[in-house]
């Protein structure tokens, strides 16, 4: 019998595998794919103190194994989350993460403090890293001292788990990961999307009307498994590793990399019951190898 | 509630230069689909053409257990598809969209397609056939040989009307000027309608202006197609604020008061 259970620092789920936040709205839409309940957890839609009405469409570019976003927050926000959603989604033996981005620091911490009386919530995803929205998100991410600060004051306010999700586009993501230590983060959960940029050639303009978006999909994994595997090697705190996962050896890399966990994010949009499939696709490759939990491989990548 | 399905292909062919038209044995879709919906593509398994494809469909079969989807190749993706064969399997799901065409009785219809946006309006007429006592589809096509689907909406209508924008068929002109000489005429109590983005904003305008409901069914750079990825926004009246509504979720069929067409 496999133990696909783990515990990342407070965080229990049954097992490994999260849907990744704005893939996966608050679930609902998967209910005719999917047994909620086979999901390790489910980080909600990055929410926003207020309702955000998000960026003008074309939001969305399909590139090479991959697509660009830039939906740019459209969430109904926190309050709505929790009237409007929670009193549903909890009835699932899954946990509920709550991603979250702020303008200010203030709006962080006063999310972390409605977040904290809401039971039902097992973790806070920080978003410090979203690249649509100009106002905060990633001008927070892209700073060490910023990162540090935020968490520190969402850690006193805030007491289950801290999950502090980072960027790719930064010169270091170990600096920003250390930061998220230094703050008081539980977990560092890693990578967000990689800003981007599509061209129609016959209109001569970009294909976003935001200009640029997220890149994210199968062609940003081999940088997402190797920002994992440094900051695996640098913070004593767990990681969760996301990056174009769309199987269980795609998640095996990351777990093999130093990752406790994997957010599942962009295979949504195209299969639907993605996350069921890299969830089996993990528990065959542990039972081939023998191996009894989950704990038995993360980390076990040998570097030459 | 839509459905992943792995269903075969029982014909393809092509009826315009670039317009295929395949028919799918999907017992579910036919049974489930509503006019307006859509069913969304998986052209090719892998990362070529990563993302699915929304299609609207065509036709509804509940006999045959079919339905009939027609798509113009424009892209990756669409080539993929054009090039599957009868006996090939089709990954998709369907049916989606929870907008869809209203089939509230009413005396007279008017149908109004542009383009590759006349396909979804084939099994509306369809099925007002029965309910309504006059149907009037107004077509247009950018020229001759791109005119498809014809006698197929000649049998589903009262009277037919073709524009072409260079003359070469039917009337020279578009089809909404078609449609503004046809509500001076007499009075309509219903417009429907699916093409390029200007034809729609100009109907709806019409609509307005004649006081005549209409339904006008959008679309938009899509990525799940089933309302979780958020990404197909299109802007719609919300009380006195607007917000952006979602063309695979909540549409792709919106009454036309709800959408603000930007200039």
């Amino acid at each position: 019998m496999i133990d696909m259970s783990v515990n990342i620092a407070g965080l229990k789920m049954k097992n490994p595998v999260i849907a990744a936040s704005g893939t996966f709205g608050f679930g609902g839409q998967f209910l005719p794919f999917m047994d909620l309940n086979k999901l390790g957890g489910i980080s909600v839609k990055g929410l926003t103190l207020a309702p955000r009405k998000g960026n003008k469409s074309p939001r969305i570019a399909e590139t090479p194994g991959g697509i660009l976003n830039s939906v740019g927050l459209q969430n109904p926000g926190v309050e709505s989350f929790i009237k409007d959603e929670i009193p549903w989604l909890k009835g699932y033996d899954t946990a509920i993460i709550a991603n979250v981005a702020g303008n200010t620091v203030e709006d962080y911490c006063k999310m972390a403090e409605i977040i904290n009386s809401v039971d039902e919530v097992s973790a806070i995803e920080v978003n410090v890293s979203c690249p649509n929205v100009k106002e905060g998100g990633v001008s927070f991410g892209v700073s060490a001292c910023l990162i540090e600060e935020v968490t520190s004051k969402m850690r006193r306010l805030y007491k289950k788990t801290l999950i502090v999700k980072l960027t790719p586009n930064v010169t270091s993501i170990v600096e920003t990961a250390k930061a998220a230590e230094a703050g008081g983060a539980d977990c560092v959960s890693l990578i967000n999307t990689l800003l981007g940029m599509a061209v129609d050639i016959h209109t001569k303009r970009p294909i976003l009307a935001n200009n640029t978006g997220g890149l994210s999909g199968p062609c940003v994994k081999p940088v997402a498994v190797r920002m994992v595997s440094e900051v695996y090697r640098n913070v004593k705190i767990p990681v969760i590793g996301m990056g174009g996962i769309s199987s269980g050896e795609d998640a095996v890399e990351f777990l093999l990399a130093g990752a406790s966990a994997v957010m599942v994010g962009t295979a949504n949009l195209v299969e639907p019951d993605a996350c069921v499939k890299v969830e089996e696709g993990i528990e065959r490759y542990l039972e081939k190898y023998g191996y009894k939990s989950i704990g038995d491989i993360v980390g076990k990548l040998e570097l030459y | 509630m839509p459905a992943l399905l792995k269903e075969e292909i029982i014909n393809v062919e092509q009826i315009a230069p670039g317009i295929f038209k395949m028919v799918i044995f999907s017992p579910y879709t036919a049974e489930n689909a509503k006019p307006g919906q859509f069913v969304n593509i998986k052209c090719k398994e892998g990362l070529d053409a990563y993302l699915r494809r929304p299609i609207s469909i065509c036709e509804i079969n509940r006999d045959e257990k079919t339905i009939t989807i027609v798509f113009q190749v424009k892209g990756k993706g669409t080539k993929f598809l054009s090039e599957k064969k009868t006996g090939d399997i089709i990954d998709m799901i369907a049916p989606l969209g929870w907008g869809t065409f209203s089939l509230e009785p009413v005396e007279n219809a008017v149908i109004v397609g542009g383009g590759i946006g006349i396909f979804p309006l084939y099994e509306l007429s369809r099925s007002l056939k029965s309910k309504c006592s006059d149907i009037t589809v107004i077509l247009g096509f950018r020229n001759k040989e791109l005119t498809v689907m014809e006698k197929e909406f000649e049998s589903a209508a009262s009277r037919l009307l073709i524009a072409t924008d260079d003359g070469s068929y039917g009337v020279r002109g578009f089809t909404t000027d078609i449609l503004e000489d046809i509500l001076k005429e007499g009075k309509k109590d219903m417009i429907y309608a699916c093409g390029p983005l200007p034809m729609l904003k100009k109907v709806a305008r019409i609509a307005e202006k004649y006081g005549v409901n209409c339904e006008i069914s959008l679309e938009e750079r899509m990525g799940c197609g089933i309302g979780a990825c958020l990404v197909c926004a299109c802007k719609t009246k919300y009380g006195d604020d607007w917000e952006h509504s979602h063309v695979c979720y909540n549409g792709p069929v919106f009454n036309s008061r709800e959408v603000i067409f930007d200039d």
